[in-house]
């Protein structure tokens, strides 16, 4: 069985996010990239499940422009047999509808049993391609999982997913889209012999012309701004001064 | 009976138990066998009317609680008596606190962070702490060349943050950064973790103002890159650790904050495979090389035992050492090509047994923990005993397994540090502080650095620890004018005394 990771090239986590001074987005100029954190933990479930016996290759894809392939070599060089690149060219940052719409075009072509996405993006926090994806395809889906198990047998994922009320479990049959969570599991690092094979796997580069897709946005960015600054603490003398201000200036006394 | 000053008693068995937490936990060690300099007066009620006079209320500190933390170091290791703590909001308040205590004959500690490991910032005895952290103003920087001008209050983690808006870094990066101050790290000349990169503060420092122990306020607060008129006098207080006065105000040349950060995490089998990586990497990284670190099997066992949430990146198997290497610069695919070429290279031809490179900034702050979290990690595990060599690389190991072959099983000895710089942070772990160990230990780890032409105290400095040991690296007529110049600067000794200088400096 063949499992399909997809990977999104985002801003790195640790970033300190500055807004355009003209409003039209945030700063990604001479800012670090680095794959999304949820999709990290995609591929390192893809790669235990492969390393279990329960799949035989570890496909990773994405889509975006020509540096996306910087991810695609990180997901080679965590272990992933090859990736395939969709490339986006200019045209911005591809929605979650387009995305769906690229991954059951490539899951039509790769026919994985699985297809593994991060829960979200932390870019645009949307958490909407796995639900997409699997809505497109009409494959069951296990989203914001924190456990999974694969019975190669049954062809059935048992998924344990994080929901409001606590955990609850669900049984898929395979095929199936699992998005991840973040206690999944703890990404490998690259390590340099895996980094050495890297460099002989193949990403293949594939238009959205060959898959037949076109990239409609329905979306448009109106506006995007910072968040209200927090007010500065005041260090107060005494308890009085210290009441007096929860009950006439914070008014929660 | 010589009155024993500066010195944390050791506890007994009942307080030891007493004081729950383990970074509580205070340890008594070295016996100073310094007495307090009968010329220095005592404080009186006039004294304490005075300061309350120049100063505002709330900055005249005599409550127990905050003296008594004033008055411990970092390491714990060092307590002093001081009465009064004084805290100047700016340069006028430092120079009449100054003049004052020197008309009075007041010894004085000036204090910044408090995070230095050698005894230094905290006093001996009843000295009245001068304690510049209110002075945290950033006063200007130059977008286009760079040059930041700040107070010395000023925490060097603000600073960096402060400058990373404007796309400048600090040219030192110390694990103490959240708390220490730049006054400080130019007091101590502090070096760091990117030494290797960007250099001695002695280059990146190009003003000062400085208040002398009579109140005198020396302005150099030059900003310019080139400036040859006289002495440069500046270089005096940078590293004299406050024996020669408090540096209220710093200028600064910061270096452009590059892009691209790329780290590296590397396993090898031996000392001598450790050198070789440097050496290649000089040549094979060159102008990208910002970082070169190393530590050894112990100190990484050391850290993932007594560190929460941190991961041996090859959890599979040990080995004996451990380096970490870091490249900054425009382009990240160039940077990233280059290293992962030197370090297949390295690993083809036998240095390398393992390595991981950071896939994201949260990989490298991981693996930055292990290395920077060690000093963390010793106070934990008991008492420590701290030695900062600067030895040649080649011989740089050797002291380790010898202290190691010493100690036996009564001691763990760790070895870390700044590689590039051939710079040795030679730690000696016990559960307690124990004499026989320490008679082990000094003053053969001094003696061995001298034979070996190296420095008992690369960037930490003398402070009270090695008041009395600059012999080891200094030839006597090199000390006699740092005393004559002290004298000069310092007539009545009242600026940090006890420190940096033996006491034999005032014997006829």
């Amino acid at each position: 069985m063949k499992i399909m990771v997809a990977v999104k090239r985002v801003i790195d986590y640790a970033v300190k996010i500055r807004v355009k001074s003209d409003k039209s987005g945030v700063e990604m100029s001479n800012v670090k990239m680095s794959m999304n954190p949820f999709c990290e933990i995609g591929v390192e479930e893809a790669l235990r499940i492969r390393e279990a016996g329960a799949a035989s290759e570890v496909v990773a894809v994405s889509v975006g422009p020509a540096q996306c392939a910087d991810t695609l070599r990180t997901a080679l060089a965590m272990g992933a047999d090859r990736a395939i690149h969709v490339v986006s060219g200019s045209l911005g940052p591809v929605l979650p509808l387009s995305v769906a719409k690229i991954l059951k075009a490539l899951v039509e072509i790769e026919r994985p049993g699985l297809l593994i996405l991060g829960k979200q993006a932390i870019d645009d926090d949307c958490n909407q391609t796995g639900q997409m994806v699997a809505g497109l395809l009409k494959w069951p889906q296990g989203t914001f999982a924190s456990k999974v198990l694969l019975d190669k047998e049954k062809q059935v994922a048992t998924v344990e997913r994080e929901v409001d009320g606590g955990l609850e479990t669900l049984s898929l049959d395979l095929p199936a889209v699992i998005t991840t969570d973040l206690r999944l599991n703890q990404p490998r690092y690259a390590t340099l012999p895996n980094i050495m094979k890297a460099k002989s796997k193949v990403i293949k580069k594939v238009t959205l012309e060959e898959l037949n897709v076109e990239i409609k946005s329905d979306l448009e960015v109106v506006q995007v701004t910072e968040p209200p600054k927090r007010k500065a603490g005041v260090i107060v003398s005494s308890v009085d001064e210290l009441i007096d201000k929860l009950k006439n200036e914070a008014r929660v006394l | 009976m010589a009155s024993r000053g500066g010195v944390l008693h050791r506890p007994n068995k009942e307080s030891l138990i007493a004081t729950s937490r383990i970074h509580q936990r205070s340890f008594g060690s070295t016996t100073i066998n310094i007495q307090r300099n009968p010329s220095f007066s005592m404080i009186n009620s006039d004294d304490i009317n005075y300061f309350r006079d120049i100063l505002d209320d709330n900055t005249v500190i005599q409550d127990e609680d905050r003296l008594s933390s004033a008055n411990i170091d970092w390491m714990r290791k060092y307590k002093g008596s001081s009465k009064l703590l004084l805290l100047p909001k700016d340069t006028d308040e430092v120079s009449k606190i100054l003049r004052y205590c020197n008309s009075r004959r007041l010894a004085v500690v000036p204090q910044g962070g408090n995070t230095g490991l050698v005894g230094g910032s905290v006093p001996v005895y009843d000295e009245v702490i001068v304690n510049v952290g209110l002075m945290n103003k950033i006063i200007s920087l130059d977008k286009v060349s760079g040059i930041l001008k700040c107070e010395a209050g000023c925490i060097l983690q603000n600073l960096d943050s402060f400058l990373a808006n404007e796309c400048y870094l600090m040219p030192i990066d110390l694990g103490a950064k959240g708390s220490c101050q730049i006054g400080g790290n130019v007091s101590t000349n502090a070096g760091g973790l990117h030494f290797v990169r960007y250099g001695s503060l002695h280059g990146n420092v190009l003003g000062l103002e400085v208040v002398l122990a009579d109140g005198t306020v020396l302005d150099m607060l030059g900003s310019l890159r080139k400036d040859n008129t006289g002495y440069d006098l500046k270089h005096l207080f940078i590293g004299s650790e406050g024996t020669l006065g408090i540096i209220t105000k710093v200028s600064i040349l910061t270096p452009a904050r590059l892009s691209s950060t790329n780290l590296a995490f590397l396993a090898c089998e031996d000392y001598s495979s450790c050198q070789e990586l440097l050496l290649k990497a000089k040549r094979g990284l060159g102008e990208v090389l910002s970082a070169f670190e190393f530590l050894d099997t112990n100190s990484m066992d050391l850290v993932l035992d007594k560190l929460e949430g941190v991961r041996n990146p090859f959890p599979s198997s040990l080995h004996k050492f451990y380096v970490l290497i870091e490249t900054t610069g425009t382009d990240d695919s160039y940077d990233r090509a280059k290293l992962e070429t030197f370090l297949v290279n390295s690993m083809e031809g036998g240095l390398i047994s393992d390595g991981v490179i950071a896939q994201d900034i949260n990989q490298a702050s991981s693996f930055w923990r292990i290395r920077e979290g060690i000093t963390e990690a010793l106070m934990k595990a008991g008492a420590v005993y701290k030695y900062d060599l600067s030895l040649p690389v080649e011989k740089l190991y050797d002291i380790v397994v010898e202290m190691q072959l010493r100690l036996g099983s009564s001691a763990k000895v760790c070895g870390y540090g700044h590689l590039g710089d051939g710079n040795l942070h030679l730690n000696i772990s016990t559960p307690n502080y124990d004499d026989n160990v320490f008679a082990q230990i000094e003053p053969f780890v001094y003696e061995w650095t001298a034979e070996h032409r190296g420095s008992i105290s690369a960037e930490h400095g003398l402070g009270l620890m090695k008041a009395d040991k600059i012999h080891y690296s200094k030839s006597t007529e090199t000390v006699r004018l740092m005393a004559s110049i002290k004298k000069l600067v310092d007539p009545n000794g009242i600026m940090n005394p006890y420190k940096v200088l033996p006491q034999s400096i005032y014997s006829p």
